[in-house]
């Protein structure tokens, strides 16, 4: 950890890949990208290429765990093989199978499961290429999947992270920032709601710096809100001026 | 699902005395329950200890074994957490391999450990880059009335403290086992606390009914020096930001009162 402390940030605040301590990376988004999915998205965050796709609501299998009150929502995040420098066994991974749990509990709270009992709606979010902070996009990009399936949300949820890197609290970081870096407090939250739907945190932080990493991390998921509302709208635009040619 | 009027009606009983500053078992909100820890039970296991809280009981076991390290850390020895929901603790646990809340807790407990590196790993280290020691840390739930998460924290810090490694030499970078003990060299002491959710309010260590009715649970692990060196949000609710603040401040204090239970 400590031979890199010193070189994650240079003298005049800049970061390892040319970044201010409070920037986020370059990030696309796109909408309905799959044909054969109820609603896609995928998202590019730095070096990150993350799909997400949506099915459902539709029929239960097994059908034994339909919920008689609500849909059940279900999540896959998995990476591909080939999406890290170590080539990663394509069987689902303990931590994956954390993820999928925190970006499932990450959604959960912005969908009307209710409105659709004994149903399910499956999440798949598959990370093609990894670079740090993936979960984090990988719920933003959900998000936007479930939107443009149509499924009926109280808010749209999205995700960044901040950290601790080279005695620094800053925002989004990427792989060798998490790696190297003293801590890492992936959030997910909803802007028109202010509730935060997944917070994790490792590394060490006092009190003080956990409070400020919170708030930049609130304030990175206000900045690519907007870049998801954007999308969205951009989709239907496109759309009305397709018809409109016709 | 049979339990969802039943859940309903007890939430609403669970949600309104809370909002009076009561719980069902006499509790004020930030109270804990009664922790027990009862170190060294298994023999065979390198170190091994027995946390209650309240009737949650959850056993920890320590195995150390010679292995390979990480790659990207060659001169460290290697930490691994497991747990295992034993059928006999709770008429909902089934056999089988692990499910997301047993992998959930087993990764919670280990972050905790590993952050605020409770172990110093770089001790454990036998031929740079070949040969490392492994501890592992195996959770055994064995009576879930609720909080496994910090039960098993708990334990598994009693049995890392209670371990004690053989004594070796390294010959022809093979492990020759001497005679006698030496401890494993613990130096930091995390401590995980639970709050949950329920109508808005914040309750410190959930019981199971708590838990049954509960909208997001928050775990916070605090090192010895009173940093957080781990956090995980949980469950179908959500929080606001003042919330978890409030509840890592507190959580900081009672901390450091349940760590002088431990040491």
């Amino acid at each position: 950890m400590s031979q890199f402390a010193g070189k994650l940030i240079g003298e005049n605040g800049i970061r390892i890949d040319g970044r201010k301590i409070d920037e986020l990376r370059p990030i696309k988004l796109s909408v309905g990208v799959l044909s054969n999915a109820d609603g896609s998205a995928y998202i590019e965050q730095g070096k990150n290429k993350i799909l997400a796709a949506v099915y459902g609501p539709r029929e239960v299998h097994p059908r034994h765990l339909a919920l008689p009150d609500r849909a059940l929502l279900r999540c896959r995040y998995h990476m591909a093989p080939f999406s890290v420098e170590e080539r990663k066994s394509p069987a689902p991974s303990r931590r994956e199978l954390e993820l999928s749990k925190v970006i499932r509990e990450a959604l959960e709270p912005t969908i009307f499961l209710e409105q659709y009992p004994r149903t399910s709606i499956d999440l798949f979010v598959e990370v093609l290429q990894a670079h740090g902070g993936t979960r984090c996009a990988g719920v933003t990009v959900a998000s936007l999947a479930l939107a443009d399936a149509g499924v009926p949300m109280r808010d749209l949820v999205v995700a960044c992270a901040s950290g601790k890197v080279g005695g620094k609290i800053v925002l989004d970081l990427n792989d060798i920032e998490d790696k190297e870096g003293e801590a890492d407090v992936p959030v997910a939250f909803m802007p028109n709601l202010n509730a935060i739907t997944l917070l994790q945190m490792d590394g060490l932080l006092t009190i003080e710096e956990f409070e400020k990493a919170l708030e930049i991390a609130i304030e990175g998921c206000r900045r690519i809100y907007a870049l998801q509302k954007e999308t969205l709208k951009a989709k239907y635009v496109a759309i009305k001026e397709e018809v409109e040619e016709e | 699902m049979s339990s969802i009027m039943v859940s309903r009606i007890r939430q609403r009983q669970i949600a309104q005395l809370i909002a009076s500053g009561k719980r069902l078992d006499g509790r004020g909100l930030t109270d804990y329950r009664e922790i027990k820890i009862e170190p060294g039970i298994i023999e065979k296991a390198e170190g091994s200890a027995m946390a209650y809280i309240g009737r949650t009981r959850v056993l920890a076991g320590v195995k150390i074994e010679t292995g390979e390290p990480f790659s990207d850390r060659p001169n460290e020895g290697a930490l691994t957490v497991n747990s295992e929901f034993v059928p006999l603790a709770s008429p909902e646990f089934e056999a089988g391999p692990p499910g997301e809340e047993s992998i959930e807790l087993a990764r919670v407990v280990d972050r905790g450990i590993r952050e605020s590196k409770a172990i110093e790993l770089e001790k454990l280290c036998v031929v740079p880059g070949k040969k490392v020691f492994v501890v592992f840390v195996d959770v055994y739930v064995l009576n879930h009335d609720g909080n496994l998460i910090d039960t098993a924290a708990l334990a598994s810090l009693a049995a890392l403290l209670n371990t004690k490694m053989f004594n070796y030499e390294v010959q022809d970078d093979e492990v020759k086992i001497l005679p006698g003990f030496t401890q494993l060299p613990v130096v930091n002491y995390p401590i995980s606390l639970t709050f949950a959710e329920i109508d808005g309010k914040l309750i410190l260590d959930p019981g199971l009914d708590e838990e049954e009715v509960m909208d997001a649970r928050f775990t916070v692990t605090f090192e010895k020096s009173g940093k957080v060196c781990a956090m995980q949000k949980s469950g179908r609710g959500t929080f606001t930001k003042d919330q978890i603040l409030e509840a890592t401040k507190m959580g900081q204090q009672k901390a450091e009162e349940v760590r002088r239970m431990v040491i």
